[in-house]
């Protein structure tokens, strides 16, 4: 945990409706910079619905969702839409089914989330048509930054190969470092452990660590690897049918009555206990 | 065998156009997924513009033919090209995150539009063009048939194939290729990494636009007469090619172009003029059911 605990994302009675079905309701949670929070729960619980309020895709139908950067400035990003999500508000994040560019090399797939620098160096195009010394210099800069991720995620040999033909795994890292190029102050990842193996899992846990302690970057994920949540999480936030039931640390959650009985469910002779245990 | 090579070289010339065209058709359809219905009166608007500006620069007395060929190649790329970024941004922007064929339905309206607008502005009746380029080199001779490579068929294909080989770079190393390929693989993904994707689909559009209008001056220079409909006609030719070639794919709408040119050029040739149209359609007709996603055309993969 940072030294100085500041929040970097807050959300704030965030609520998403979908005509009749509450998807999320009123939940309200706060990330701390340089942490890794881990957003869980049940299947349906509107994990990915919180995730995607956050990320621009979907616009919330109540509440606020504020970004505070290392620098101070504040960004509300529910009234961000589409790419500006990412381009201001550096907020990245990689897809439960991933959607890499697969008809790409690994390189480029890299390269291409560099754009917005790419941009700004090549003048909006000119620069960078007629070749000009300062494009030239963004450019390597580019390719250093993509073979800097894809040695930390191994995937240098496969550098040139179409993204399309990499292994599972391979494809998960290569969606970390991808959003990573983009240069993000939180980075929101959605089961990034999915389908990995007990190895490849050890392998991701490594390298969240390592982004965090590194670079500083605060971590939101959603994961149901709980070898995952339980080993790098600072803080944890539970959702059940859209509604938050806790909120702490790793110890306090696996200890919480109300999450075991979200995860386990009960017995119905118990309903009455568990019920008074946790104030119902 | 001097006829065959005779036809030979006017179906690679006429090729070439269709080619040209058919690429603004297909990286359209790549990136969005629309058919561009109105990319044939973007064509017929290029040539018009090209023929106003020769005649522009033969009355202020530009008369060496380089230059004045340079120019006018200069001028109609870039008003095309404004004609197309504002065909984006008026017509199917609005539109795109409506439902699917509102794009659609608004580029027919497009079309009509810019036909009607030039048949209004420029009169109904075919424009001439006196010719600008002549000269022609025999090949070969026999029995009173000499085969004829004119200089014009000569500039079309060099300059066909210069626009290619520099396009293909442009989408395979520059920048702007990337983010067009990312666009055309995962628009929304595309966007979250921080590309702008609006200003990626207008320069498409820019880029198609001053394409054909090349294909435009081409076709002026080649045949000499331009009217407002030869944008439907060529339209539709090319939007075949791109079929033809498959849909998305750039070598294959190089290829659908020639080969287009190629089956009308020789169909004209040996059978009959009159049904040049049914041969290039049925060949289509024929090469779909065989080949669905034409012949580079990559199948497409649903996800899941």
């Amino acid at each position: 945990m940072s030294a100085a605990a500041e929040p970097i994302l807050t959300v704030d009675r965030l609520s998403m409706r979908f005509g009749g079905l509450i998807a999320v309701d009123d939940v309200s949670f706060v990330a701390q910079r340089s942490d890794i929070t881990a957003l869980i729960g049940p299947n349906g619980a509107g994990k990915t619905t919180v995730f995607n309020c956050i990320t621009g895709f979907y616009k919330p139908s109540a509440g606020l969702i504020r970004l505070q950067h290392p620098d101070g400035r504040a960004y509300l990003l529910e009234r961000l839409l589409n790419f500006r999500v990412a381009k201001v508000a550096r907020v990245a994040r990689t897809f439960q089914n991933m959607r890499l560019f697969a008809g790409m090399t690994v390189l480029e797939n890299l390269v291409v989330a560099q754009h917005n620098a790419l941009m700004r160096a090549s003048a909006f195009s000119f620069a960078g048509l007629f070749g000009l010394k300062s494009y030239r210099t963004a450019e390597s800069a580019a390719l250093d930054k993509a073979h800097y991720w894809l040695d930390r995620t191994g995937l240098l040999p496969r550098a040139d190969d179409p993204a399309g033909s990499l292994a599972y795994g391979e494809q998960r890292r290569l969606e970390i470092a991808r959003a990573m190029c983009t240069d993000p102050v939180l980075l929101c990842l959605d089961e990034p452990a999915a389908g990995l193996n007990a190895r490849e899992s050890a392998e991701l846990n490594a390298l969240l660590k390592f982004i965090r302690r590194e670079h500083g970057i605060s971590i939101l994920l959603i994961e149901h690897d709980m070898s995952v949540v339980m080993e790098i999480s600072d803080h944890i936030v539970v959702l059940d049918y859209g509604v938050k039931i806790a909120d702490g640390t790793p110890e306090a959650i696996r200890n919480d009555p109300k999450v075991i009985a979200a995860y386990l469910g009960i017995e119905d002779d118990e309903v009455e206990k568990v019920e008074a245990e946790v104030g119902l | 065998m001097e006829y065959f090579v005779q036809q030979l070289i006017i179906g690679i010339t006429l090729g070439s156009i269709y080619g040209l065209i058919a690429i603004g058709y297909t990286m359209v359809y790549g990136i969005i997924g629309m058919i561009n219905f109105a990319h044939g009166d973007v064509f017929m608007v290029g040539g018009f513009i090209a023929l106003i500006a020769f005649l522009a620069l033969l009355a202020i007395g530009v008369t060496s033919i380089p230059i004045a060929l340079f120019l006018v190649l200069l001028i109609a790329m870039a008003l095309t090209a404004l004609y197309g970024w504002t065909v984006e941004r008026f017509a199917y922007r609005p539109l795109r995150h409506s439902y699917r064929l509102a794009p659609l339905i608004s580029a027919i309206g497009m079309s009509i539009i810019l036909q009607n607008y030039v048949q209004i502005a420029q009169g109904a009746r075919v424009k001439p063009l006196p010719p600008i380029v002549t000269g022609s080199h025999t090949l070969m001779s026999s029995d009173g048939f000499d085969v004829e490579l004119s200089n014009i068929q000569i500039i079309v294909v060099l300059t066909t194939v210069a626009l290619m080989v520099s396009f293909s770079w442009l989408v395979a190393k520059t920048r702007l290729g990337r983010d067009m390929r990312a666009c055309e693989q995962d628009l929304k993904m595309a966007s979250l990494l921080g590309v702008n994707i609006d200003r990626t689909i207008s320069l498409t559009f820019v880029i198609g636009a001053a394409l054909a209008s090349v294909a435009g001056i081409m076709y002026l220079l080649y045949y000499g007469v331009i009217d407002f409909y030869i944008g439907f006609v060529a339209g539709v030719k090319a939007f075949t090619a791109a079929v033809l070639g498959g849909i998305g794919s750039l070598p294959g709408a190089m290829l659908g172009g020639l080969l287009i040119g190629l089956i009308e050029t020789f169909w004209s040739a040996y059978f009959s003029i009159e049904y040049k149209d049914v041969a290039a359609f049925s060949i289509l007709i024929v090469v779909l059911i065989f080949l669905p996603t034409g012949i580079l055309g990559r199948p497409e993969v649903e996800k899941v």
